[in-house]
């Protein structure tokens, strides 16, 4: 069982190596298939691990070396194959399989197409580390690998020009990739001192020696760390107000989008939550903070996918909006009911962002909804894709965000949190009428596209056949549900409704339902026949306080970038330039000096020599008197 | 008496007097008598040390540092030639060619 676990997280870095070296030639089909192949291995591996821990209930533990061994501070590079590694590897390893498999037909036209297996591949390596860890030091060191690589793919086109935000609200790949790393540095700072803050007061990193020392911690402490930890987790998931970054890293290719963006990286803030849920529930103000915040940035991003026009920002803020609903279950406690959902989730996003991608690879990247329409006819599969996703999206039964979500609205009203409730409910109506807003504007009513002269066409049979997975696990996971609390549940908390909310469960879920019903019918009677664009409403004020995202990216520029830079020219003028370097140049200058005004000395006559030497001699003699009579 | 403080008298005039020539004289010869001086005035100095304390050693580092002035002369006047047949002249100012 250990190979396994190597295996299953080896394999991608052997992939990452081996697509590394053919980075710079030309596009090469086996690498991809390889690359794939390796990445299926470590899918198979990771299946027979859960299929062994399910059965025999046995976590495994495997430490391959001693890796930081300094004084007191002893970190080895352990592993942990448990009920919630386990789940996250599966979920991982299934959805970047598809994704490379995927990738094979769209990077069919890229002169990099080797080395973004490489980029690729690299991820997913950096995030097995990420959730295999059994510290919070390789944890930090997968966090800051998934970072470093999503930066890599955002930025893969990084030669596309760079374009303010004034010009092209799309921006440019570059600009994108150093806003994710940038906010990304800003959260992680709060995660480190989370971790420093854990191993001055527990001396140690390892999971389990933290969580058993954590009673005897003073509360101050740990809401400290608690809170300092859900800072890094705010800027990996993209939480509020860390959030900008992850619209912007659609720039980056569909597959990254769909692997990194919606699927696995993102959720490595909940991730660290559900791991660290001895920590959170002993923190009960931190975790209720947790859970408004995830609901509030639930409702804020549904909000601005209503109007939004862009076909993959509105799956983005989609992702944005359920990794709030993900916090919220996480925040009340709920831990398995939001690992679920994470799960569930990364198998219809991940669907619904490859079906995105067949679209801008039919329509030549155009992603305005509005120049699209009726394009169900040339693109049957990937309307159907993309529709099935949307609907597990909205939670309609019995696909896996109906289980899964209703679930989390369930915990809502069970806590109690009635105003958190009624948000999540009409947020769960929002997602329904933003993801069918979507499919009809793209799919259904006039075909706007002919204008533009684009011939749409469906994408390459292996890449329909490759999602097949991930649609067939978007329609029926939610039925695994118990199961899986059963399964997960050994290691995490259960959570159970109380004998109130379960009298009234039949009737929580016909709410949930009909909102989200009546958001897909919403939609449909707007949508389905057609764009009738109302001037009216694109003028309100609301309609554009949306649309720009409630101005948040303008008022960061205002209030942080300019600001920001214009103090970092002053410290360059003032401080760099005239303390800094100014010093270094003038212990040069005086070093020159001296040998420029010393050098009159070298006259090439051996009788002044012969005379300096006696100097020499003369002021050694005085100064050994001088210090004879000190002593 | 003479004791060993004239010894010593004698011998750092001496050194002073090779050391002036070292400083002041242009002839290279000249040098290497005044060099020649330094070293003699040193071994006045140890034979008297030595004597005073009643150990041999500073005798022998006297008859070491003539056995060194010897073959040292031996050595430089063989330059001495050699430089005097290159440049047909012995004076430091001539030979200053190394102008820095």
């Amino acid at each position: 069982m250990e190979n396994l676990v190597y295996i299953a997280l080896f394999a991608p870095f052997a992939s990452s190596l081996f697509a590394a070296l053919f980075g710079m030639s030309e596009r090469q089909v086996f690498v991809g298939v390889v690359a794939s192949s390796l990445l299926a291995i470590s899918f198979i591996s990771s299946v027979l691990l859960a299929i062994n821990l399910y059965t025999t209930g046995n976590v495994i533990h495997v430490t391959m070396m001693d890796w930081i061994s300094a004084g007191d501070l002893k970190i080895p590079f352990g592993f942990v194959v448990d009920q919630v590694s386990v789940t996250m590897m599966t979920v991982v390893t299934l959805v970047s399989t598809v994704v490379h498999i995927y990738s094979i037909g769209y990077m069919d036209h890229d002169k990099s197409f080797n080395r973004f297996f490489s980029y690729l591949s690299a991820f997913v390596f950096s995030m097995m580390i990420l959730v295999m860890s059994d510290n919070f030091a390789g944890l930090f060191i997968g966090w800051e690998g998934v970072g470093v690589c999503s930066w890599l793919l955002i930025g893969f086109w990084y030669h596309k020009a760079d374009v303010t935000r004034e010009e092209n609200p799309s921006i440019s790949p570059s600009w994108a990739a150093n806003e994710a790393f940038i906010m990304n540095r800003i959260a992680d700072l709060g995660m480190l001192i989370g971790l420093f803050v854990i191993y001055w007061n527990t001396g140690s990193l390892q999971y389990d020696e933290v969580f058993a020392q954590l009673p005897y911690l003073s509360e101050t402490i740990l809401n400290t760390a608690a809170f300092a930890l859900f800072i890094g987790a705010m800027g990996k998931s993209a939480q509020f107000p860390l959030h900008t970054w992850l619209t912007d890293a659609m720039e980056g290719p569909t597959p990254v989008s769909a692997l990194i963006h919606a699927a696995t990286m993102v959720t490595a803030g909940v991730f660290l939550v559900i791991r660290a849920n001895p920590l959170f529930a002993m923190t009960p103000e931190v975790s209720f903070f947790i859970a408004s915040l995830g609901t509030f940035v639930a409702f804020f991003a549904a909000s601005m996918a209503l109007v939004n026009r862009d076909l993959k920002r509105i799956i983005a803020f989609s992702t944005l909006s359920q990794l709030g609903y993900m916090f919220a279950a996480a925040g009340l406690g709920a831990y398995w009911i939001a690992l679920f959902h994470l799960a569930a989730h990364a198998f219809f996003k991940a669907l619904l962002f490859l079906g995105a991608g067949n679209v801008m690879h039919a329509m030549h990247d155009e992603l305005d909804i509005f120049k699209m329409g009726g394009l169900k006819k040339a693109m049957r599969w990937t309307w159907a894709y993309m529709g099935l996703a949307s609907l597990a999206l909205a939670g309609i039964f019995p696909f896996a965000g109906f289980f899964s979500k209703d679930a989390i609205i369930e915990t809502a009203f069970n806590e109690g949190t009635y105003v958190l409730w009624a948000v999540l409910v009409l947020t769960a109506g929002m997602t329904a009428f933003y993801s069918f807003r979507q499919v009809f504007l793209t799919f259904h009513g006039d075909e706007r596209y002919k204008e533009f002269g684009i011939h749409p066409h469906e994408m390459y049979k292996y890449v329909l056949i490759a999602m097949s997975p991930l649609a067939i696990l978007a329609m029926v996971a939610g039925f695994g549900m118990h199961g899986y609390e059963a399964f997960v549940t050994n290691l995490l908390p259960e959570y159970h409704m109380s004998e109130h909310t379960h009298h009234l469960v039949i009737w929580l879920t016909l709410i949930v339902s009909a909102f989200a019903i009546s958001g897909i019918l919403l939609a449909y009677v707007k949508y389905a026949k057609g764009l009738k664009r109302d001037e009216k409403l694109e003028n309100s004020f609301a309609y554009k306080l949306l649309a720009n995202q409630y101005y948040i990216p303008q008022l960061y520029e205002e209030f942080i970038t300019k600001p920001y830079k214009i103090v970092s020219e002053v410290f360059w003028e003032k401080v760099d330039l005239k303390i800094v370097d100014a010093t270094v140049d003038n212990i040069a200058k005086a070093l020159y000096k001296t040998g420029d005004s010393t050098r009159s000395m070298q006259t090439g006559n051996l009788s002044n020599y012969l005379n300096w030497m006696a100097v020499g001699g003369v002021v050694l003699l005085v100064i050994a008197a001088i210090s004879a009579m000190l002593v | 008496m003479i004791g060993l403080s004239h010894y010593l008298i004698v011998s750092a005039i001496i050194f002073s007097i090779g050391l002036v020539g070292v400083l002041r004289r242009r002839n290279l010869l000249m040098l290497f008598f005044a060099t020649e001086v330094m070293l003699n005035a040193v071994n006045i100095a140890f034979a008297a040390i030595s004597h005073y304390y009643n150990d041999l050693t500073g005798q022998m580092f006297a008859f070491f540092i003539i056995a060194i002035a010897a073959s040292e002369v031996a050595v430089g006047l063989g330059i001495l030639i050699v430089l005097y047949k290159k440049h047909g002249s012995l004076d430091l100012d001539d030979l200053a060619n190394m102008r820095g």
